[in-house]
């Protein structure tokens, strides 16, 4: 069985979207970014990194973004590992196997957004490894006020966008920002719908499975992943699954370098429901509309990202108390506990986490911890681990 | 992220000689002097600040009457007396991943015990987090975990990275926009007065008369033999400039008196002060990147002088201003100025501009190796270090080295592993040296 595949049932309704989204997610070689060129002839492909990238500004350049969340564990290192010490995380290690591996010469850039010290010096690698392609870093910024943080971010874009269009790309016009925009727009309400069936009925729609859908948006337009998503959304409804007697989780932590599927298959399997997560957060980033058909769309997409981004770990919260957005999370999704998942040397999410701990004992919410790595293929320990946590938040209500 | 710097108790000991140099008998003076000025801080009725060394902003905090105090140079000397370790014990007890930085394990476990300094002295709490967000990403979480036990206000000022390898004009207008609009008056808030811009130009140009002759005596070790050690003893040379200093008529007192020693030792064709005494012979000149190790800070040294190698230059003690690329603090444009000071700190520099930048150092020093310190705990330093050491050689065909250790967490310091490394890269530069010479 592939790594990313699973148990198929051919009366299972949402079994063909399964099975596609599952295609489109363990296409490493990006086969389907090179189909989507060949349709689209000129057309630049744009590959960013985790967590967030203003996917309707590339849309509107003409351009496909891709998101590259590193091999996982479908791909051997070879040379990756040459050039990063051990105590670096793994996701800089896979990226760079697959480009040296000839797996992303179908992109015509990279982007490399702000949030931590590995990605960004990744983007440095970058330039000095691949000089003929452009290797772009995104500064987000970390000051939230439109006429500072929001002016500089809009200049960080049309930097971006005016390079690209040098290299091929259309130029930028408002009416082909207010399309994109509209379209990511579709596309977050219709995976707000996904997240509210699993949030209802978490065993009609599994994480395992919206992980798959998730990760397949990586190489899709924002129309042709909405079109996928309704169509999961049609199969699950029209599932009709056993209901488990698990216990409700949020996950945290897995923002970036993303945890082999059999990993949350395990927590699942461990008596946990995943309600809501953290999981590939950048299609998610966004948590409200972006202002539609407005005069300056630019301007339009940095506020929505200055005023709504989610906090995460590697955005400054600034007048905020820390942990209170993941409490108001655990209270929305009537989760009953939290796991804190992150990658083995992931600066963000570790130096985050004690932080968020004291939030969630302050509040009263059970939550366990544990560290994995994209390749990680031992998972015994994690079931123990989130098995005892499921029973005791089950038994006792707490973690204790 | 690192950062270096001079301690009360810990300068480079001479133990061979029985007086020290008077630029290190000032230096120790003038850190004195501010540890108990922070002690005396409330009974004073000062207000304290807590910022960082790359990006540091000492000139304005030093304008509104403020005491700046330097986590990560709390945290160096910890490590050099050997209290590190079990502070940072304390912090992975409390929750901390191992993972993770150990300056910020280390400040978080001398806080837990008591925020004693160097001196035996207690530091005060701040009255304000001047979160200077330049060239660490770690830097944004450190303060953000010292908001939660201080439960003090910060301010952040965002210092966009030269991702791209230059300075945009939106990039500075960003930086000014918010000294400007953000960080002063939130300093004024603390300090309870109005910035003097006066006074800030006159501080911004004793920075410059300082940056001047700091320049002076980084490039004195173009001389053979350099007469100054640029990384270990750089590292004291970097103390009053990198930390509360900068802007301050001590400052320019220390700087001319050190490159008024340094130019005698030129004139005497002397070698460095090691910390067995004068270095009496140059065998080999070295060029480093990365910071040191500061729990085995001596031993760490003695491999190399020892070894007759002397470090001509350093990357790491550009980290907290880059001024032998031209930089200088500029009181015609203070905002701007000090808006280009963080922005060009070493650490702000992408992957290619610092290899770039130790390139030039190798040529014009004319090393004949340089050598990478990777330290476990800074992936603003570490992360691609090992792609430089490949595309250094290609360029400039002088062999590089590469030795693994940690900023102050002694479980990282394998003292006969890292001896071992550096013999054996010495050896291979000796028969290099041989072989060229039959």
């Amino acid at each position: 069985m592939n790594a990313l595949s699973l148990p198929t049932d051919a009366s299972d309704p949402l079994a063909p979207a399964l099975e596609r989204a599952r295609s489109l997610a363990e296409d490493l070689d990006l086969a389907t970014v090179r189909a989507w060129k060949t349709a689209h002839p000129g057309a630049l492909a744009v590959g960013y990194m985790p967590i967030y990238a203003p996917r309707p500004l590339f849309e509107a350049l003409g351009t496909l973004p891709v998101g590259v969340f590193g091999g996982g564990d479908q791909l051997d290192i070879i040379r990756g590992d040459s050039y990063f010490q051990s105590y670096i995380c793994h996701i800089p290690r896979s990226t760079l196997e697959l480009a040296l591996s000839h797996r992303l010469d179908v992109l015509d850039a990279m982007v490399f957004p702000s949030i931590c010290d590995v990605i960004r010096n990744l983007g440095g690698m970058w330039q000095m490894l691949f000089p003929d392609r452009y290797a772009a870093y995104l500064d987000l910024p970390q000051n939230f006020d439109a006429a500072r943080g929001g002016v500089f971010y809009v200049a960080e874009m049309s930097r971006i966008a005016d390079e690209l269009t040098r290299r091929g790309a259309r130029p930028l016009t408002a009416e082909a920002l207010n399309r994109a925009i509209r379209d990511e727009n579709e596309r977050r309400a219709t995976l707000q719908q996904l997240d509210e069936v699993r949030r209802i009925e978490p065993w009609r729609l599994r994480a395992s499975e919206a992980y798959l859908l998730l990760r397949a948006g990586a190489v899709l337009s924002a129309l042709d992943h909405t079109e996928l998503v309704r169509r999961f959304l049609d199969g699950a409804r029209l599932r009709q699954p056993r209901a488990y007697d698990n216990v409700r989780v949020v996950v945290r932590g897995a923002f970036c370098e993303q945890p082999p599927i059999a990993l949350i298959r395990t927590l699942e399997a461990s008596g946990c429901d995943i309600v809501d997560d953290d999981f590939q957060l950048g299609l998610r980033f966004i948590d409200a509309p972006i202002a539609e058909d407005t005069q300056e769309p630019l301007r339009a997409l940095a506020d929505a990202y200055l005023r709504h981004g989610t906090a995460t770990a590697s955005r400054y919260i600034a007048n905020e108390v820390k942990g209170d957005a993941l409490i108001a999370r655990v209270r929305a999704t009537e989760a009953e506990g939290v796991i804190f998942c992150a990658a083995s040397f992931c600066d963000p999410a570790l130096l985050d986490q004690p932080m968020l701990e004291a939030a969630l004992d302050r509040a009263n919410i059970p939550h366990t911890a544990l560290k994995y790595a994209e390749n990680t293929g031992q998972f015994q320990v994690i079931r123990e681990q989130a098995g005892a946590f499921s029973d005791a938040v089950k038994l006792w209500g707490s973690a204790a | 992220m690192n950062i270096d710097i001079t301690t009360v108790n810990s300068a480079p000991r001479a133990d061979a000689e029985a007086a020290k140099d008077a630029s290190q008998v000032r230096q120790k003076q003038m850190i004195a002097d501010h540890y108990e000025q922070l002690s005396r801080a409330r009974e004073d009725g000062r207000k304290v600040v807590y910022t960082f060394v790359p990006g540091n902003l000492t000139e304005l905090i030093r304008s509104l009457g403020l005491l700046p105090v330097l986590p990560e140079i709390n945290a160096l000397q910890s490590g050099m007396r050997k209290l590190s370790g079990n502070y940072i014990a304390e912090a992975e007890k409390l929750g901390h991943s191992e993972d993770v930085c150990t300056y910020v394990k280390c400040d978080i476990g001398m806080m837990k015990s008591g925020n004693v300094g160097p001196t035996g002295m207690r530091i005060p709490e701040p009255d304000l987090l001047l979160l200077s967000y330049t060239g660490c990403f770690t830097f944004m979480k450190w303060f953000e975990l010292l908001r939660e036990e201080y439960k003090c206000p910060v301010v952040m000022l965002h210092v966009p990275y030269q991702g791209d390898g230059e300075i945009t004009p939106a990039m500075r207008d960003y930086v000014v926009r918010q000294l400007r609009d953000v960080v002063v008056p939130a300093l004024e808030r603390v300090a309870g007065h109005a910035l003097d811009m006066d006074d800030l130009a006159r501080r911004l140009d004793l920075s410059r008369q300082a940056e001047n002759d700091l320049v002076a005596v980084w490039e004195a070790a173009r001389h053979r033999p350099s007469p100054i050690d640029g990384y270990f003893g750089g590292v004291y040379y970097i103390g009053p400039i990198f930390s509360a200093f900068r802007g301050t008529e001590d400052a320019v007192d220390y700087y001319r008196l050190l490159r008024t020693e340094v130019e005698h030792r030129i004139a005497q064709k002397l070698g460095p002060m090691t910390p067995d005494g004068p270095s009496s012979e140059e065998r080999y000149r070295l060029v480093v990147e990365g910071p040191p190790n500061w729990t085995s800070f001596n031993d760490f040294w003695r491999m190399f002088s020892r070894e007759g190698a002397t470090v001509v230059s350093s990357t790491y003690t550009r980290v907290g201003g880059l001024y032998d690329t031209g930089f200088r603090h500029d009181s015609r444009n203070p905002f701007e100025s000090l808006a280009d000071y963080c922005l060009g700190c070493y650490t702000n520099l992408n992957l290619p501009m610092r290899t770039a930048l130790l390139e030039r150092y190798i040529r014009e020093y004319q090393a004949d190796g340089f050598l990478i310190n990777s330290v476990k705990s800074c992936n603003s330093f570490s992360a691609g270090q090992l792609l430089m050491l490949r595309e250094l050689e290609r360029r400039t065909g002088v062999p590089g080295g590469f030795i693994e250790s940690d900023l102050v967490d002694p479980r990282y310091f394998g003292k006969a592993n890292i001896e071992n490394r550096v013999q054996s890269y010495l050896q291979m530069l000796e028969a290099r040296k041989n072989k060229v010479t039959a």
